[in-house]
């Protein structure tokens, strides 16, 4: 167990090392006219050399990455180019916003996904099973940004337009100001990013289900006279979420991704917000900062996904 | 493909029919056993078994025939500009927008009204059809063709090619992809080309990872051993004699990544990284919809739609593929 979590770990900075290089290495290879959109258009090029200069952009290309790792590592991701804000503060600040949404998203859509799946396995080909199958089918197909406007036109829009002023259209309210009006601020994000991901885990939860409850233990148990619900919660659910697992540590990774549009669509100014604020205006040290916290957030997540799996099922642990 | 070498392609299905027995429950079991001689005496590959199958499903037919529908909207763009007389690009800032310069709603002159510009939807619409599925196609055989390689190299030469592509692999299936391809067509500019290449090269690690598994297992079969007897070269055995038997597989795999390649094609756009204006590409009409869905809700609503119906034709048809290469669960259930 220690091995491999030593050996989780070495590959975890090995990856995040080569998310650097490649990152890094891009931006400053292409041509970029930062200094030149910042000293205004009549800038002389003394003025540009000038600031340059000053964000380290006349540096060796070699030089200004050792500077950037170095600092990197002792908690200094630099600072943007724009209101010279430290990264890291920057981060923080948007940090609990996205930290809000992707962990209330994640229970939901374990709750609904693996609660559906469980419903369509016990009852196969049932009414309720055809119909789940569907409703997640549908979801699935169902871009993140599609999901989010729908939800934005009938449940803000409409409802309001009625008369119902129950969910607002976006922004955010800090969970120490106002827990109501924090929940209520990120209910659509939330479900937006739920429904999307659950459909996943419900046809997965389904089919690893359908298998357990065909195991020869699961008769035992049955036969042994053990009511039904303790047969299926107790000795199927926990073997068949090993898959279920597998893949909530797999979708960690895509889960940045549906941030991203989940926090444009409802202007939620977390970290996706903001990396593609940053993006449109070139401010390379908060894109930087933000895609290697985010990858060292997945690399981390991961590993502490291999550690529940290994709780889950035993046998991992043995290799 | 699987002409070339028929005992591999026979020997397999025996030995999966052989191995189902014990795994399927006694009931199960018996039908699996009640079922193969009548295979048997047709003498049918399992392409043809997995066809038949195919389509005798409805929903999966049903499917392929809007996929097929939605292909000749795209082939045929240009007839919808024949046939409403609007090019996808001309701006109607006359005809196509209100006195306050807002889209019009559905009409007999635009059926489902205009955009911000003044520009007809419908024709838009057909015109994208044509961007979501060019990249959702070629970005995923692309993604494929690279999975497959890489995932017969690490499985079958094994060793140091093994541990350092699937390595690789780990790497790749780490990365935060949305966030570092929004980053990289940012960098080089949104094209066609740049969107098929980032797709392309951040999805074929569960590709590869998937060929790997599969080859793993098939290199200690008999056929790999009488192939190289024979005199086979790797590359031989690799490509002639393991491949057809991943491909089931990846075909599988392939019909349901081409509707994940369209969203994320799409995700893109809409986060304004996909195609140069004016390009009509859904994913792009939704972002600039997007500001106007209070007054004008068929701006957002007619290519969400066109999209999610894509989206869900092609997973229909790819559930209906699997089930058709994978009679097992429907087996499990026929209880």
């Amino acid at each position: 167990m220690i091995r491999f979590l030593i050996r989780r770990t070495l590959l975890g900075i090995f990856v995040l090392w080569l998310i650097t290089m490649a990152v890094f290495g891009l931006f400053y290879v292409t041509p970029n006219n930062v200094a030149r959109t910042l000293a205004g258009r009549q800038a002389t090029p003394a003025t540009i050399h000038l600031i340059q200069e000053r964000l380290g952009l006349d540096q060796p290309l070699w030089k200004q990455y050792f500077d950037f790792v170095g600092n990197a590592l002792h908690g200094n991701l630099g600072y943007d180019y724009y209101h010279q804000v430290p990264v890291t503060t920057i981060i923080a600040q948007a940090l609990p916003i996205t930290v809000s949404l992707s962990l209330g998203a994640a229970i939901l859509w374990m709750i609904i996904g693996v609660g559906n799946g469980v419903i369509s396995a016990v009852r196969p080909r049932s009414i309720a099973d055809r119909g789940l199958t569907v409703f997640s089918l549908v979801f699935y197909s169902m871009p993140t940004f599609v999901l989010g406007l729908l939800f934005l036109y009938f449940l803000y829009f409409k409802l309001t337009l009625a008369g119902y002023d129950w969910f607002p259209a976006g922004g955010y309210v800090p969970l120490t100001d106002d827990p109501a009006q924090w929940a209520r601020s990120l209910i659509l994000p939330w479900f937006t990013l739920a429904l999307v991901l659950a459909a996943t885990y419900t046809r997965l939860t389904r089919g690893s289900m359908l298998d357990v409850l065909s195991e020869d233990y699961i008769r035992t148990a049955r036969s042994k006279g053990i009511r039904e619900r303790r047969v299926v919660m107790r000795h199927g659910l926990r073997s068949a979420l090993t898959p279920v697992v597998t893949q909530f540590g797999i979708d960690l990774g895509q889960l940045i991704g549906g941030v991203v549009v989940t926090e444009t669509v409802f202007s939620l100014p977390g970290l996706g917000k903001t990396s593609i604020d940053a993006i449109n205006q070139q401010d390379l040290p908060v894109i930087v900062g933000i895609v290697l916290f985010a990858s060292a957030a997945v690399v981390l997540a991961n590993i502490l996904v291999d550690v529940v799996y290994a709780v889950l099922d035993p046998r991992v642990r043995l290799h | 493909m699987n002409a070339e070498n028929p005992k591999a392609e026979t020997l397999r299905e025996d030995v999966e029919h052989a191995e189902r027995v014990p795994t399927t429950g006694e009931s199960a079991g018996a039908r699996t056993v009640a079922a193969v001689p009548a295979k048997k005496i047709e003498g049918r590959s399992p392409w043809a078994l997995a066809w038949d199958r195919l389509r005798r499903d409805k929903v999966a037919m049903i499917s392929l025939l809007i996929i097929v529908l939605i292909a000749l909207m795209a082939i045929f763009a240009p007839v919808f500009t024949a046939w409403t007389g609007h090019p996808p690009n001309e701006q109607y800032h006359s005809t196509g927008l209100t006195l306050n310069g807002l889209p019009k709603p559905p009409s007999s002159t635009f059926y489902l009204g205009t955009d911000d510009l003044g520009r007809d939807v419908l024709v838009r619409i057909a015109y994208g059809a044509r961007i979501s599925l060019l990249v959702g196609v070629i970005a995923t055989l692309i993604t494929v063709a690279i999975g497959v390689v890489v995932g017969l190299a690490a499985g079958f030469l094994g060793g140091l090619v093994d541990t350092a592509l699937a390595r690789l692999i780990d790497v790749v299936l780490s990365v935060p992809f949305l966030l570092v391809a929004i980053a990289l067509v940012s960098i080089t500019g949104p094209s066609l080309t740049v969107t098929i290449l980032v797709i392309g090269f951040f999805s074929w690690a569960s590709v590869a990872r998937i060929v790997r598994g599969q080859v793993l297992s098939l290199r200690e079969r008999e056929f790999v051993e009488a192939a190289r007897s024979l005199g086979a070269g790797s590359s031989r055995i690799m490509f002639v004699d393991i491949l057809p038997n991943v491909l089931a597989q990846v075909i599988v795999y392939t019909t349901l990544l081409i509707p994940v390649v369209i969203v994320v094609q799409a995700t893109l756009s809409f986060l304004g990284l996909g195609l140069p204006p004016p390009t009509a590409d859904w994913g792009g009409m939704i972002s600039e919809g997007q500001a106007y869905y209070r007054v004008a809700w068929w701006f957002v609503l007619f290519p969400s739609v066109a999209l999610v119906i894509t989206t869900l034709a092609f997973n229909l048809f790819g559930d209906g593929v699997r089930d058709a290469f994978d009679p097992r669960t429907d087996q499990l259930l026929n209880k």
